[in-house]
């Protein structure tokens, strides 16, 4: 702020250097410069996992020869395999796992409890109800680049948030986060006797093809479901933009955010809002893929303190990462066999977060 | 009059669908550079008449003015440039330092986006400085003591940089130590720096002891408003909890003191 040549600065040599040294010593507090450090470095975690993760599979490819613009691209397999067999389930992958990721941080900062995750709230309920109803009705009707499961998967999950939100809101006044929560996790519960019920009526194969789709996949087969997705988690990532300095608000409690110049309603309903459309989009894209959305805020945590100002692009990033990461292991562990997805990200994610519990508890 | 509130009601709705009134028609005006000690038994609207103060809830009729403009009328980060709170407990939902807990009270200077600049630092680290917290800034808030909090939490009132304070029971959760501590700072805090205070609280000898002006209140309604040694009698404790209690004037504390002595009948 005040250089040592402004002679308008209003303390004195010895109490601005004196302020030097309090500025330097602190290590955690949010600085435009600690901030864009954080997200650079998470950046480049996330470009570096997107690129690498496609050269590894059953055919091994070199990134040079990928990028090699002398070659035409009919005639390079490398390039071929890189840019249309895995890149579009990479960048899925990215996409999913930074939804999921951001809109864990939202919704454990809107709900005030560290341990809330996307699909706290029933989104995923529904968005699985959708995708049964889909499968074992044989749906075929598709809108635009979406086919009739992620279709239906939107539809769920949009309308348990829809419900979840009609229920914890009365007209001008604040989001109840208790009924919320209680509404969420009842809903979770409903949601899970209805898709029990469609299973049970349901044939063999169809019950099969179901229990994949719960199981989570990002072989998505091309860049359609990738292009369908995005402008709904465009949406949901501008809005996520605007929240951070509100989450800290947010987190100390609503009438502390009310007196510190937040409009608390108008927040908690964006915040609602952008994570259940994060959700859903990554939920229509993947499949419900759990524990990105608590892991992956609590991991980053642990690396940079708390401040949702850098939690939240570090985290949407590490999600990003994490989960090509994992999609990575699924498809390479025991190959030729592929794991699914939300199996690898449980296997990791669960005892990782029972030892983060122990470990602070 | 810095802060006022004209005619105000406020009402909330039972399960049942009946109303009912928390305040009614509630006049106030709060001196510029007073210490005004809001006394009363539960459920009174002590703490609601401080959300409406604060604009944290609008009335349902009735005003509430900063410098002559409703509270309505102006933007919430305006009122929070102005208005802050220390409420009686901080729980965050996160770890944060006692740093960060203070440099959130700059928020309504702030943009949006913005992150707190060296000016900011300084600001919240000045706060700190007079609540004594300053050597407490890296700790987590959450492993500090009863005491500590509220100071830091007071710290964070002040790096809001307001004219007018409002607390709501600051003292409740702590031992005599802390008691004593938090009142002759919000004492300094009041000359020095000439915040007008408004505080709620049971503590009738706290109030005797550090607030200029009472406010007595009862079922939603304001029974009394003045200066604490024309106002706080024995008279006045029996109206507002039905207990006989000896209210004298303590020449080594040097203020009013109240011994309950038992139940009225």
């Amino acid at each position: 702020m005040s250089s040592p040549t402004d002679v308008t600065a209003p303390v004195a040599p010895a109490t601005h250097q004196a302020s030097v040294r309090r500025h330097a010593a602190r290590g955690a507090r949010a600085t435009k410069a600690r901030v864009l450090a954080t997200i650079g470095g998470f950046g480049v975690l996330a470009i570096l996992t997107c690129l690498l993760a496609p050269l590894v599979g059953s055919t091994h490819i070199s990134l040079l020869r990928a990028f090699d613009r002398t070659i035409p691209f009919a005639d390079n397999v490398d390039a071929q395999i890189f840019f249309i067999a895995r890149l579009p389930r990479v960048l899925a992958g990215a996409l999913v796992g930074a939804g999921l990721a951001s809109a864990g941080v939202v919704f454990q900062a809107l709900l005030r409890n560290p341990l809330a995750d996307p699909f706290t709230l029933g989104v995923s309920g529904g968005a699985s109800v959708g995708a049964m109803l889909a499968i074992s009705f044989g749906l075929s009707l598709s809108v635009g680049p979406l086919s009739p499961v992620p279709l239906a998967t939107l539809s769920g999950a949009a309308g348990a948030a829809f419900l979840v939100y009609r229920l914890a809101t009365t007209a001008g006044r604040a989001m109840s986060t208790s009924v919320l929560l209680l509404a969420g996790v009842t809903l979770n519960a409903f949601f899970s006797a209805v898709i029990m019920l469609l299973q049970y009526v349901s044939s063999f194969t169809e019950v099969y093809r179901a229990m994949r789709w719960l199981m989570g996949d990002l072989d998505i087969g091309g860049f359609t479901p990738v292009i369908a997705a995005l402008p709904l988690m465009a949406i949901a990532f501008v809005l996520i933009a605007f929240l951070p300095s509100a989450l800290n608000q947010l987190s100390v409690g609503s009438d502390a955010a009310a007196s510190r110049g937040v409009d608390v309603a108008r927040v908690q309903r964006i915040a609602f809002v952008s994570a259940s459309l994060a959700t859903s989009g990554s939920v229509s894209l993947a499949g419900p893929i759990g524990f990105v959305g608590i892991v992956v805020p609590h991991l980053v945590r642990l690396i940079v303190g708390v401040d949702h100002r850098v939690v939240l692009p570090a985290s949407a990033l590490f999600g990003a990462a994490f989960l090509v990461g994992c999609d990575l292991a699924a498809r390479t562990l025991f190959s030729p066999v592929e794991i699914p997805l939300g199996i690898v990200t449980a296997m990791i994610g669960g005892p990782f977060f029972l030892w983060l519990l122990v470990r602070r508890g | 009059m810095p802060l006022s509130a004209q005619h105000v009601s406020y009402t909330y709705t039972s399960r049942r669908g009946a109303p009912s009134f928390a305040l009614r028609d509630v006049g106030l005006a709060i001196e510029r550079g007073s210490l005004t000690g809001l006394l009363g038994p539960n459920g009174c609207g002590k703490t609601t008449l401080l959300r409406l103060l604060a604009g944290i809830v609008q009335p349902h009729a009735g005003t509430v003015t900063l410098d002559g403009r409703a509270l309505g009328s102006l933007s919430r980060r305006a009122v929070a440039r102005r208005i802050a709170v220390v409420p009686q407990e901080t729980h965050p939902a996160f770890d944060y330092t006692a740093i960060e807990m203070v440099l959130m009270g700059r928020h309504p200077h702030l943009g949006s986006f913005a992150l707190e600049g060296p000016q900011d630092v300084d600001i919240a680290h000045d706060a700190m400085a007079s609540t004594g917290t300053d050597h407490l800034a890296d700790r987590a808030y959450m492993t500090l003591s009863g005491g500590e909090k509220q100071r830091v939490i007071i710290a964070s009132a002040l790096a809001q940089q307001p004219d007018v304070l409002l607390l709501d029971e600051p003292t409740a959760s702590l031992d005599l130590g802390y008691q004593m501590e938090i009142a002759s700072l919000l004492q300094r805090l009041n000359r020095e720096r000439s915040v007008t205070m408004v505080m709620a609280t049971h503590d009738l000898n706290l109030a005797a002891s550090i607030c200029d002006t009472v406010v007595l209140m009862r079922e939603g309604r304001i029974q009394a408003h003045g200066a604490t040694g024309d106002v706080l009698d024995g008279d006045a404790v029996k109206r507002l909890y039905g207990v006989e209690a000896d209210v004298r004037f303590h020449r080594d504390a040097g203020h009013l003191v109240v011994v309950p002595v038992g139940r009225a009948r």
